[in-house]
């Protein structure tokens, strides 16, 4: 059985019915990691040891009639800012590079609960600050489609292993198109849900107020079903709905006619390039074909979100990222002699990378005194017209559809030098995290020979509707490629 | 020139929960260090903070209790600064909306009084404790630095008054009436040895009317250290005046030892705190009904009780203050007082004698061995002329440190005075028998041998004749 191009679910039904063992399955994923990672560079630590020792246990488990969880012997790849106690979490970064945390995020408790093996801790952008995973400490990661094009980010390890069969599935979060952007690019299914649908105890913040932990997998099935696990509320986040929990994978049956979709004009037109376009408008008439309203809709606060973005994130990751200063935990620079002060000083100036330290000292900026107002406090406000935008297009529509991204997965070093055209590259994603609404990206095409990715939006909490919609589109484009990645 | 001094304080309360205000971590005092600590209180990578209800509880009453408006939502906003007792280099607070604001609290100097206001009573979390080690003390110029974040994330309340007091008197004053109303509350152990009672003062010095510099003034330890602060710091500001200098406006360390203040940082050098709102925590909207239960379930405050026991027990403003200082002690003199004795000499007994030998012995009202009823009935014995009010002294010692009623002392002792008459003038004229030299002294009208004769007469009854009696009889055989 060749288990490393089998779905998450059926993976799991596999070892259910005792086709295969959790071991079986652990081993083949390990296998193709050592077969591939040279070249892909999607893990900062594999767990191999560790993950082994854990579908051995599994095994005996099942072997004893006991229920280990309804995603058993499911390996898994957690994205490296997420908290896991005793496994070393570097956030991409120099200064945690050998930072063993204490404790669990609450998602990986899930995750754990329901059976699944961590096959180890996925390449990122430096603390999620970035979009093609190429400012992390421990080298950039590479497009399972193309090794010379960026895999997107930050969330890039956990797409480019999903994609090039090192994990069935896995963890990623998105501040402002983290998971969506990177799963367009490697031509697989993210999703960012509704801001405090998952718990984000555990992730290592960069900007709070944005941050969501969400589910990367091969198809929208499998998307649903890790949504599943990982969603609910958690008494140790104070931002996290109190919300029942939903099946909603249970709830796919691709029944979409009638829904009125929404194609959002300014982020679809400007500034994105023609093959891109070209499949989304094949993927919007396919949702046509499959009974639903197709209009248009104007968000003309849109225009704005990339710049209020770059001012409320930084601010917030400014304030999040002060902690580590060499005090308690993770990297220390000093000399002989000196003070504290100069101890900050060299510790925070060696042990973090030049695009952390560009949005720290942004950050501090558009909060400190005298300006705060013009640009915190203007951001704030235009935060507030996005979401009054946002709602009232879903007065009108079920969901709103536009590209993930303006371009296919760009080549390496190609923009990691021009901040500002990288940070263009999440124009289409960004007004999603300010509204703290959920979309997905599933893959409706190949452009250049490079995955196209779709965005669906939806209201607050309507991850049911969204999936379902994803669901039906996807098996209309029945796109089912894979990258070349190790394939002879 | 006319000066005209104006302090305004800012005081923090640790609040004495059982759990820390983000996190489940005891907020008990001292312990090894660094044992009550978590993810979330040593600021690990990935923690949440979430609220104690407890706290934002004690908070609200204690806003109520110095007439503050409660606000229907109140904001968290991050304090932005490095320093490393503070393992987030953020310390959660409240800014511009706090918990509360609004308020007054009145304090009574004798004369006069004066109503204070209160801006506002807000919420935050506490930073760990530094040890500096090193010549300064201080950070600057360590060798090395201890942290225990023990204390790290213990919820605080913080009072800021509003520039309504004119004289150190008056802040020492409304320090202690705000003590003891926190004390009332049941909320904080208000220990400023233990840190959980801490002030900071500004202070100014207004000329002719003109506002002066304001100058804020730290690491005061005690009421005394306050008050010694304050006056030196007045002293000071108006020297500086005088002789035609000029206030600086900026931050001044108070040491205790040397008795002055010096500078610790300039208006140029002060942080810039880049508050905003705390993205990880949601508005905080306590319900009305909430809030009216913790209103009506107030109890009679301080001040309110000194005013009453002053009109009602007929009891001096003073004694009335010292009474109303800890509730226990306030409960203890009405449950004595309500036994039928008068209650000045009820309240003189507490405030005095058994203040002391409860301050001795370092013992609590709570656990007084003296009970209510044993001091009344100490009261109702000298009233009756069973003992003398300097015998009482010594039953009241010993009932303290036995627990037996003082009628039983009194009873067992056989310490009943002697105040027949027909003894007394045995007793007398046995005395003036063997001395008649001070006898012929007070014949001749000499006062001090008055004296002496009663101490004869006391030595011979070894302290139990009825002085008045006695010295009756002696004025009526030598006079």
């Amino acid at each position: 059985m060749d288990i490393i191009n089998l779905d998450a679910l059926a993976i799991a039904e596999s070892i259910r019915e005792g086709e295969i063992s959790a071991v079986d399955a652990t081993t083949a994923f390990l296998e193709r990691i050592r077969e591939v990672e040279a070249i892909v560079n999607a893990y900062i630590n594999v767990s191999y040891e560790e993950a082994a020792r854990r579908a051995e246990m599994i095994d005996a488990m099942l072997a004893e009639g006991r229920d280990p969880g309804p995603l058993a012997g499911v390996p898994i790849a957690v994205k490296d800012l997420l908290s896991t106690r005793g496994f070393t979490t570097t956030c991409g970064s120099r200064m945690l590079e050998n930072f063993v945390p204490v404790y669990d995020a609450t998602v990986v408790g899930r995750v754990g609960e329901a059976g699944m093996v961590m096959l180890g801790k996925a390449n990122m952008d430096e603390f999620a600050m970035g979009s093609s995973t190429e400012t992390s400490y421990f080298g950039p990661t590479r497009n399972p489609w193309n090794p010379d094009t960026v895999p997107g980010g930050s969330s890039g390890g956990s797409a480019a292993a999903v994609s090039a069969g090192e994990a069935p599935w896995a963890l990623g979060s998105d501040t402002g198109g983290s998971i969506r952007q990177p799963a367009a690019m490697c031509g697989i299914v993210g999703m960012k849900p509704t801001y405090g649908l998952v718990s984000r105890y555990g992730l290592v913040a960069f900007a709070s107020s944005l941050d969501q932990v969400g589910p990367m997998a091969r198809n929208v099935g499998d998307c649903a079903a890790l949504l599943g696990v990982i969603a609910g509320h958690d008494p140790m986040d104070s931002t996290s709905i109190p919300a029942e929990k939903v099946d909603y994978q249970g709830r796919l049956d691709g029944e979409v006619r009638g829904l009125k979709v929404g194609v959002v004009k300014e982020i679809s037109s400007r500034g994105i390039d023609e093959g891109v376009l070209e499949r989304f408008r094949a993927a919007v008439s396919k949702l046509e074909g499959l009974g639903m309203e197709v209009g248009e809709i104007s968000l003309p606060s849109f225009e704005y979100a990339l710049s209020a973005y770059y001012v409320i994130a930084p601010a917030e990751a400014s304030s999040n990222l002060a902690r580590f200063d060499g005090v308690r935990y993770g990297f220390r620079a000093s000399a002989e002699g000196e003070d504290i002060w100069e101890m900050y000083d060299r510790t925070r100036s060696i042990g973090f990378g030049s695009e952390v330290k560009r949005r720290i000292i942004l950050g501090t900026y558009v909060l400190s005194a005298g300006y705060y107002d013009a640009y915190y406090g203007q951001a704030r406000k235009v935060r507030t017209l996005i979401v009054k935008e946002f709602e009232r297009a879903f007065r009108t529509y079920d969901v709103l559809v536009s590209p993930t991204t303006p371009s296919v997965a760009f080549r390496l070093g190609e923009k990691v030098d021009d901040p500002l055209t990288m940070y263009l590259s999440d124009m289409c994603t960004i007004p999603v995290n300010l509204a703290g609404i959920p979309a997905i990206s599933l893959p409706c095409g190949l452009s250049e020979g490079m995955p196209v990715g779709f965005q669906l939006m939806g209201p607050a909490l309507g991850e049911a509707t969204v999936l379902n919609v994803a669901y039906a589109l996807e098996s209309e484009l029945g796109f089912d490629q894979r990258p070349p990645i190790g394939r002879s | 020139m006319e000066f005209e001094t104006v302090i305004g304080l800012e005081i923090h309360v640790e609040l004495s929960t059982d759990s820390k205000m983000f996190c489940s971590c005891s907020a008990g005092f001292g312990g090894e260090p660094n044992t009550k600590t978590c993810p979330v209180c040593l600021g690990h990578p990935g923690s949440l903070p979430v609220p104690n209800r407890r706290a934002v509880n004690d908070t609200i009453l204690l806003a109520l209790a110095l007439n503050c408006d409660i606000t229907g939502c109140s904001i968290f906003h991050r304090k932005n600064y490095f320093y490393p007792d503070m393992p987030k280099n953020f310390q959660i607070s409240q800014y511009d909306i706090p918990i509360s604001s609004g308020g007054t609290l009145e304090i009574d100097m004798g004369e006069y009084t004066r109503t204070v206001g209160i801006t506002r009573v807000h919420l935050e979390e506490d930073t760990g404790k530094s040890v500096h080690v090193g010549e300064s003390g201080r950070i600057h110029g360590a060798e090395y630095s201890l942290e225990d974040f023990n204390r790290a994330g213990i919820p605080l309340a913080e009072i800021v008054s509003e520039p309504d007091l004119r004289t150190p008197d008056e802040a020492r004053k409304f320090m202690q009436l705000l003590h003891s109303t926190i004390r009332y509350l049941e909320i904080s152990d208000c220990k400023m040895e233990e840190g959980s009672l801490r002030c900071d003062a500004n202070i100014s010095v207004a000329v002719d009317g003109s506002m002066g510099t304001k100058v804020e003034i730290k690491n005061m330890n005690s009421f005394r250290a306050m008050h010694r602060a304050l006056t030196y710091e007045e002293q000071r500001q108006r020297r500086t005046i005088r002789d035609g200098g000029e206030v600086v406006q900026e931050t001044r360390h108070w040491d205790d030892a040397r008795g002055t203040t010096s500078p610790l940082r300039s208006k140029e050098e002060a942080f810039d705190y880049r508050y905003f709102p705390e993205p990880d925590l949601v508005p905080l909207e306590p319900d009305e009904a909430w809030v009216r239960e913790l209103r009506e379930g107030l109890p009679e405050l301080p001040g309110d009780r000194v005013r009453r026991f002053v009109s009602e027990y007929g009891l001096s403003r003073e004694i009335a203050e010292t009474l109303t200082g800890e509730r226990a002690l306030a409960d203890y003199f009405e449950d004595a007082a309500g036994k039928g004795q008068d209650p000045v000499a009820v309240a003189k007994w507490i405030a005095g004698d058994l203040g002391a030998l409860l301050n001795d012995a370092a013992v609590t009202i709570q656990s007084c061995p003296v009970g209510t009823g044993g001091l009344s009935e100490l009261v109702e014995l000298i009233d009756g002329g069973v003992i003398s009010g300097k015998m009482a002294k010594d039953v009241l010692k010993e009932a303290f440190e036995t627990g037996n009623s003082p009628r039983l002392i009194v009873e067992e002792k056989g310490l009943t005075q002697i105040a027949d008459e027909s003894e007394l003038d045995t007793l007398v004229d046995e005395v003036i028998e063997e001395n008649p030299g001070a006898a012929d002294d007070m014949r001749d009208g000499k006062e001090q041998a008055l004296k002496f004769l009663m101490g004869q007469v006391m030595k011979k009854t070894r302290g139990k004749a009825n002085p008045k009696a006695a010295s009756d009889i002696i004025r009526k055989r030598l006079t």
